[in-house]
């Protein structure tokens, strides 16, 4: 028997509007997490349409396509059915991306389907968001698919979770019955551990169809006296993550324009790459991987302009007080903090691929700038996504599986646990005939 | 109670970022790029982005234009200075020399060359042997470029087909191809167009004039406004009015440039920057609504043109 539900200390701070940080010129991406019941292009039309993005001409195109299909008011979920391929079908098969502005913050949202035949499509969306929005309809709660995408936002990594309890018109706007689910939703949370792997989770009532909650309050629920949905994009924080984390710098491309006809840059090379995470600045000590070899930051710049310091997912270019042979897929880390390259990892995979997983074969693995050939090891267990149980493994992976997997390297990768960090603890797997993407890791500690 | 709150990157240096890590895997990862430059206001900010990415070295790819012969004079010239400033290398091939060879023949003199410009960019790759092209897409544009992938695979046909394109995770980009396919790297897919506008004002880049407010003479044609008596670089004046069309000369602005028969302007009397950034803040259509002519014949037109190989 559980514990009555707890407030989460984060869903409390979340929950004070006048606590709310601003954030100004910053941007979020976030996904929404629901099938098409749920009102989930409702709500993404909804935002679009009263942060004012859509336009006149777009809006009477969708009014034409509603009267078309007999609908008296415009449905809103129009404009994010994409394709004519998928609208024949009705459905959406693919992750779409929007876009928004409220003038203090640029949002991104990717927009995955939700049944449990696109596991691979919520994984793809889930790898780039901070944030997920995860639909409940309030006649139904807390569902299969409910778990299923909370289950994958935390195997992602995604560190704010909004629950948004939808169509509360259909349920006569009931504080209970919003009680009723928000205390159900917490204790799953509670059973897949979701506020110990430090994500935090609010709630939010709302109905999409009439606009309760999402931009504006409305005035049919004066008992809810927390955050809008907008209100909680607004202040969610953009960083990829709130720790502390160690510096990574994984070199895409090496600049020596030695050719040039100006004699100064004879000696010239730079490094040029994204941080994946932490800091750097003039003068830091810096080792390179995996050789080893150990310099100190000489200049750092973006373009011919010089900086004192970089911060995390700014691309820049960095030179080195040492003449040292650096090339593509090598890390630039901090002394002090220097991963360990290894031969062997163990990860969960989210198999992408229509082609299975055969443990015969040699993958590769993009990590970073790096690549490397890869045979699997053992399959240790597959997780059922629905009630994250874990099952015992067969021989082989089908698309949307999820699996823990190990693989033998042919080169040294520099990871870190997926779990501190979602950059340098995620990998890509290759099929080298086809050269598709078949599979999308995360490294376990 | 105070929260430390991360520093973070502001929205428009975010997407440089992601623009110039995009940019520089393209360069890692394929051996023979060229990024496709039109002397547009997209193109434009991708050189920025190029210069941010690469200098003080080259360019790791040269500059190619795909010239239909329909292009604005203003901009034909704009995209030599540009190119000529940079140091960098432009290859032209034209729309012209494809009709020339038999490989494009058009329905009718008049007839838009804009869709035909495929033909043209797919021998082009075929000559040089590229592997990539850079562009300036963004997925704002248009419904059926929502799904776009950042690295977007054609098979040897120059064909997108939305069922089978690379999932694409984290910042994790898969450029890889065959010998004849060829992938097609989007580094502003996810800018608006006001992203756009407020990079170019942030960034003080110079724009072919026909962006800013001009006088032009124009009909009304189609519920739009309509360019007429156009003169090109040869001499050949095109899109003459039709009889009983009445031709005014009005202040308009092009809020993107293409092809001349299918391009309109939108009236304007933004003739800086900044008052660019507000009238686009506050502008009630879409950028293709507006201006493109060819996308509006269906709802799904843009997409069937990218099956056919449309960038």
């Amino acid at each position: 028997m559980l514990d009555p539900p707890r407030e989460s200390l984060k869903s409390i701070e979340m929950s004070k509007i006048e606590n709310l940080p601003v954030h100004n010129d910053s941007l979020l991406r976030f996904m929404t997490c629901g099938s098409v019941d749920d009102g989930k292009s409702t709500l993404i039309g909804r935002l679009l349409f009263d942060t004012k993005t859509i336009l006149a001409d777009t809006l009477t195109q969708m009014e034409r396509t509603s009267h078309k299909r007999g609908l008296e008011a415009v449905d809103l979920s129009l404009l994010t059915d994409g394709l004519q391929a998928e609208r024949e079908q009705g459905i959406t098969i693919d992750v779409a991306y929007r876009y928004f502005s409220t003038g203090t913050r640029k949002y991104i949202i990717a927009d995955a389907p939700g049944h449990e035949q696109y596991t691979r499509n919520m994984v793809t969306a889930a790898s780039t968001a901070n944030l997920a929005i995860i639909l409940i309809d309030a006649r139904k709660g807390v569902l299969t698919q409910t778990r299923r995408h909370s289950y994958l936002a935390q195997l992602v990594g995604i560190p704010h979770i909004v629950v948004a309890i939808n169509k509360m018109d259909l349920v006569d706007y009931s504080q209970a019955e919003y009680e009723r689910i928000r205390a159900s939703y917490l204790e799953f949370a509670e059973q897949i551990g979701l506020q110990r792997t430090g994500h935090d989770i609010t709630f939010v009532p709302m109905s999409a169809l009439n606009g309760d909650m999402l931009v504006d309050r409305g005035a049919a629920m004066p008992w809810y006296k927390g955050p809008t949905m907008l209100e909680l994009l607004e202040s969610a924080p953009a960083a990829h993550s709130e720790r502390n984390e160690s510096f990574r710098f994984p070199v895409q491309f090496v600049c020596r324009p030695h050719a040039s006809d100006d004699h100064k840059l004879h000696d010239f090379r730079g490094f040029m790459g994204r941080i994946e995470s932490g800091e750097i600045a003039v003068g830091d000590e810096v080792t390179v991987l995996p050789s080893g070899l150990s310099s100190r930051v000489k200049a750092i710049q973006i373009g011919e302009e010089k900086i004192e310091r970089a911060i995390t997912e700014q691309s820049v270019t960095i030179l080195l007080t040492d003449e040292i042979d650096i090339s593509r897929g090598d890390m630039i880390v901090k002394k002090s903090e220097a991963p360990e390259p290894v031969k062997q990892i163990n990860a969960m995979v989210c198999w992408l691929s229509e082609t299975a997983l055969s443990p015969a074969r040699t993958y590769i693995i993009r990590h970073t700038t790096r690549e490397s050939k890869a045979k699997v090891g053992e399959i240790a267990y597959k997780i059922d996504v629905n009630t994250t149980e874990k099952l015992s493994a067969e021989g082989s992976l089908s698309m949307n599986d999820i699996a823990s997997i190990s693989f033998k390297l042919a080169q040294p990768l520099m990871v870190d646990a997926y779990s501190t960090n979602r950059a340098t603890g995620a990998f890509i797997v290759i099929d080298e005939s086809t050269n598709n993407t078949v599979g999308a890791g995360m490294i376990q500690a | 109670m105070t929260t430390l709150i991360k520093q973070t990157l502001s929205h428009l240096d975010w997407l440089e970022a992601e623009a110039i890590h995009i940019l520089r895997e393209v360069a890692g990862q394929c051996s023979n790029p060229v990024l496709l430059f039109s002397g547009g206001k997209d193109s434009l900010c991708i050189l920025r982005l190029a210069e941010k990415a690469f200098r003080p070295g080259r360019f790791p790819f040269p500059l190619m234009h795909i010239d239909t012969g329909h292009n604005y004079q203003e901009v034909v010239n704009f995209r030599d200075q540009r190119a000529a400033e940079l140091g960098e290398r432009l290859i032209v091939r034209s729309v012209e020399d494809s009709i020339k060879r038999g490989s494009v023949v058009l329905k009718s003199a008049d007839e838009s060359r804009n869709k035909h410009q495929s033909v043209t960019l797919l021998e082009a790759i075929e000559e040089f042997g590229f592997d990539c092209c850079i562009g300036g897409a963004r997925r704002d544009e248009e419904k059926a470029r929502a799904k776009e992938r950042i690295m977007s695979f054609r098979d040897e046909f120059g064909q997108w087909d939305p069922k089978n394109q690379r999932p694409e995770l984290w910042n994790l980009y898969n450029a890889r191809s065959h010998k004849g396919e060829n992938i097609r790297a989007f580094p502003i897919s996810n800018w608006t167009e006001m992203d756009v506008w407020q990079y170019i004002e942030r960034e003080q880049l110079e724009l072919p004039s026909i962006y800013f407010a001009h006088n032009r003479d124009v009909v009304m044609r189609n519920n739009g406004i309509f360019p007429v008596n156009v003169r090109l670089a040869s001499g050949e004046i095109i899109n003459e009015p039709k009889p009983g069309e009445e031709v005014q000369n009005i202040q308009v602005r092009f809020r993107t440039v293409g092809d001349i028969t299918c391009t309109a302007p939108v009236i304007s009397d933004a003739d800086t920057l900044s008052k660019i950034v507000l009238e686009t803040a506050t502008t009630t259509i879409t950028e293709r609504g507006a201006t493109r002519l060819d996308d509006q014949t269906s709802d799904a037109s843009m997409e069937q043109r990218k099956k056919e190989g449309y960038f």
